[in-house]
């Protein structure tokens, strides 16, 4: 891996950037600690509204304008507002990458926010909404991440449909002055790119951004770990939640690969026992999720719903099972695909600077091709068997969603 | 970039195969082994073989259990699946540099499958739950009445999965003979891309596939004649009306090809196509999106819309009128010179890896038996110009598509589609 690159202004804004010559494409990511945690509790979905809004029009062009250009230079972009930031990713041929940067600078900083706009995003906001309620799966994973984080934490961006219909434009743009800043903000690029020039670049575009307030937000009341959602679907969808360590503590590693041993290849865990021994369902994983300070590991399944009872049972089962031991062929299985994963990473320019970003975000530095290397190559049973002494899974939060609720076995539960 | 791309081709005794790009500043090396064969190829008692026949090539071999399969391809870190299509079954895996032999091992072992009666009869569960997890997505409920009534009566118009009667009705003999029909070394091609030895894969293969039983097995090419028809499936539990409208299009073999992609990027790309500020800008639609299908033969262009019930007909009305739009006035200049931005992009970053370069070598060999490099590919697409895009569309009827909706609807009416 080469160097990565950074600096931070004394407005409080990185840059990161991984030159990577061998590729002929680029990468950009843009967090602005804007996420919709700070979305006034009466009218959440604010963060994900200003994310659409936000590209309609910026600096000399006009909406059109703006997607016209950034189609010019063949700029695939997305936008999201996340729990804590909003983010800006882009990919593109790498010599296309600082007028992009430009453009985006423009999006960041001088956004028209235009009122003719504005009763369309509020209409695209609506059925997005609208939408979620044909896709079960996706339903029930906003809704086990509600019933699991306290609020706002574990708020869906996509907000509350009474909140959204009573938004005005003056409070997206007052949601904007307060919270995008640079202070927190990281930019992080990688690709076929200069450091140098992308550096002085950035200082032109952003060194001068200067401060507001700091916002804040509240932590709400731990939400109801047990809920069912009477839908008249063929099947029934399973989350099950649980705690485990945030990245960057204590052993991080080992609940990484805790999860790997659960949900990593298809000789992991839960699919050889809920999908190849029994046939239970099609799709069954597990997934690490991490804030700065908590973190939690979500499990899905979906399955017939006269198949749903049997499929909670052996899930939970096999995640009570797991702090009984692991085996060394597990633990080498989990090392090779992480390994092979670190290493196919350094192929690609968005997944470089998606990943410096995270880094910088938890850790406040860049972890190096040799740390990793170093964590995975010295994971062994004991160690994960150690972390799942701390942090057993059980306690679930678990929630139902599918024609009729599922008894829950409390044994297995708590 | 710098250092050159290697295209090698080969061919076995028995007719099997081989493709190889080598990319030299790749970290990995994935392969692919294509089997032409697909939904299009079942007969009407075997639906949704080819699909449960994919998952049944996981399932073990003389050599290996189920869960032997894919512990061997975890110990080596491997990135592999399958996949089904109208015509092509694909098995693949991306692995270090190292581990490309004991890819190799695995891949061609496991495509001389066992077939066991007790692995079929429990994977033929995990199928009927794959059925029902897409009957509770309504976009793909719709997309299947779409293509059955477009399709009609054409085997492109079978359905990928089958359904819950034909996989259940479906017996091993009836799998092991449309394997033994199908699964001949003249009817698969093997792609490799990324960092490899040629000759010594090459040996490799020879030695391990060699023996495959040889022989081709022809595709009957039936043409399809659309015949425009619009269906209303009213479906009370759903809250979006769902709609597909599909157009004949130029097959994948045709030089037409770009010229379709770079419409379809101009129409219905998901963000700055015509569509998108017609109905996603202005918030009455949730989804707008226009792609181009290419199959053997012949070639459609799928339309999606998501909405609200209340403004589904009108939305159909403007995407119609888009349709008009383009078909009698043509596009313009820039909008050629901007699909073509966007679809360069995409296509360099696409292949810039291993995996995705196997996927588009394999493809472009099964449908056109042609090596392209990507510099070659962005030729092509750079050529398009507003005239061949008029020319093809006075032969593909964009005008009259065949339209399906799905959701709370029970007629699709609007002043604006009356006239």
């Amino acid at each position: 891996m080469a160097e990565v690159y950074h600096t931070t202004w004394p407005n409080g804004l990185t840059l990161l950037v991984e030159e990577m010559p061998e590729v002929r494409t680029a990468a950009l990511s843009i967090w602005v600690p804007a996420g919709h945690v700070y979305d006034p509790p009466q009218r959440l979905g604010t963060a994900n509204v200003l994310s659409e809004l936000i590209m309609r029009g910026a600096g000399p062009r006009d909406s059109r304008r703006l997607l016209l250009d950034l189609d010019a230079l063949g700029v695939d972009h997305g936008e999201t507002a996340g729990s804590f930031h909003m983010s800006f990713r882009a990919g593109t041929i790498a010599d296309n990458l600082i007028p992009a940067l430009r453009i985006f600078a423009d999006i960041v900083r001088r956004p028209h926010l235009p009122e003719k706009e504005f009763p369309a995003v509020k209409e695209l906001a609506l059925g997005e909404l609208d939408s979620l309620e044909d896709e079960p799966r996706e339903k029930l994973l906003v809704e086990l991440a509600r019933h699991y984080y306290p609020p706002p934490l574990g708020n869906d961006h996509r907000g509350e449909r009474e909140h959204i219909e009573s938004l005005t434009l003056e409070e997206v743009r007052q949601f904007y002055q307060q919270t995008f800043r640079p202070q927190g903000t990281i930019i992080s690029v990688a690709g076929r790119v200069n450091w140098s020039e992308i550096r002085a670049v950035v200082e032109e575009l952003f060194a001068d951004w200067t401060n507001a307030a700091e916002p804040t937000w509240q932590l709400g009341p731990e939400p109801e770990h047990r809920a069912h959602l009477t839908r008249p679907t063929q099947q029934t969808q399973i989350g099950v939640a649980y705690a485990s360590v945030p990245f960057g503590q204590d052993d991080h590693y080992a609940a990484r690969a805790a999860v790997a041993v659960l949900s990593g290849g298809m000789s992991s865990r839960l699919f050889t026992e809920v999908r190849e021994k029994r046939g239970l369902c099609y799709a069954v994983w597990a997934s690490y999720h991490s804030f700065k300070d908590r973190a939690s590991v979500f499990c899905y399944a979906g399955t017939t719903a006269e198949r749903a009872q049997e499929t909670l049972e052996v899930l939970l089962a096999e995640l009570r099972r797991l702090p009984e031991g692991v085996s060394a062929d597990e633990v080498q299985r989990v090392q090779a695909g992480l390994k092979s994963a670190l290493i196919m990473h350094q192929e690609s320019a968005s997944a470089r600077a998606a990943s410096i970003a995270s880094d910088w975000y938890f850790l406040g530095r860049v972890r190096s091709l040799d740390e990793i290397q170093h964590e995975i190559d010295t994971l062994t049973p004991q160690r994960i068997v150690e972390h799942l002494r701390h942090y057993p899974p059980r306690n679930f939060t678990i929630v139902t969603l599918g024609p009729k609720p599922l008894h829950i076995p409390e044994d297995l539960a708590n | 970039m710098g250092g050159a791309v290697i295209f090698q081709y080969t061919r076995l005794a028995n007719g099997l195969e081989i493709i190889g790009e080598y990319m030299p500043h790749s970290r990995s090396v994935a392969v692919g082994f294509f089997v032409k064969t697909g939904a299009r190829d079942e007969r009407p008692e075997e639906a949704g073989v080819s699909h449960f026949l994919e998952h049944m090539v996981f399932k073990g071999t003389k050599r290996r259990t189920a869960l032997d399969v894919n512990r061997d391809f975890d110990a080596i870190g491997a990135i592999y699946n399958a996949c089904t299509g109208e015509e092509t079954t694909l098995f693949w895996a991306t692995v270090l540099p190292e581990y490309l032999f004991s890819a190799l091992d695995i891949l061609t072992d496991i495509l001389q499958p066992s077939l066991r009666q007790e692995d079929f009869d429990t994977e033929k569960q995990v199928i009927l739950e794959e059925i029902r997890m897409y009957e509770d997505q309504p976009m793909w409920l719709a997309y299947d009445e779409a293509v059955a009534l477009f399709f009609r009566d054409h085997p492109l118009g079978h359905r990928i999965l089958g359904t819950v009667e034909s996989i259940t009705a479906l017996t091993r003999e009836q799998m092991r003979d449309y394997y033994q029909r199908r699964y001949v070394a003249g009817n698969i091609v093997v792609a490799l891309a990324g960092r490899f030895d040629w000759e010594a894969t090459v040996n490799w293969l020879h030695d391990h596939c060699g023996p495959w039983p040889k022989g081709a097995t022809p595709r009957q090419l039936v043409p399809l004649e659309p015949r425009p028809a619009t269906k209303v499936v009213p479906r009370s539990q759903v809250n979006q009306e769902h709609v597909f409208l599909l157009s004949p299009a130029p097959p994948g073999e045709s030089k037409d090809r770009y010229a379709a992609e770079v419409l379809a990027t101009i129409v219905g790309d998901d963000i700055g196509s015509r569509l998108y500020w017609a109905l996603i800008d202005t918030g009455r639609a949730d989804s707008a999106d226009m792609s181009y299908h290419e199959y053997q033969g012949a070639g459609a262009f799928f339309t999606y819309l998501c909405s609200e019930p209340d403004d589904a007909a009108e939305n159909v009305a403007i995407a119609l009128e888009t349709f008009r739009q383009v078909a009698q006035e043509g596009v313009t200049d820039e909008e050629v010179a901007q699909a073509q931005s966007k679809l360069a992009s995409r296509w360099v970053r696409g292949n810039e890896r291993p995996q995705g370069r196997m996927q588009s070598l394999g493809y472009s060999w099964v449908y056109l038996h042609e090596y392209r490099s990507v510099d070659e590919e962005l030729a092509r697409l750079r050529a398009v110009t507003p005239q061949q895009i008029r020319a093809f569309l006075e032969q593909y009827n964009l005008l009259e598509p065949t339209i399906v909706a799905l959701g709370p609807l029970t007629e699709l009416t609007s002043p604006a589609l009356a006239g």
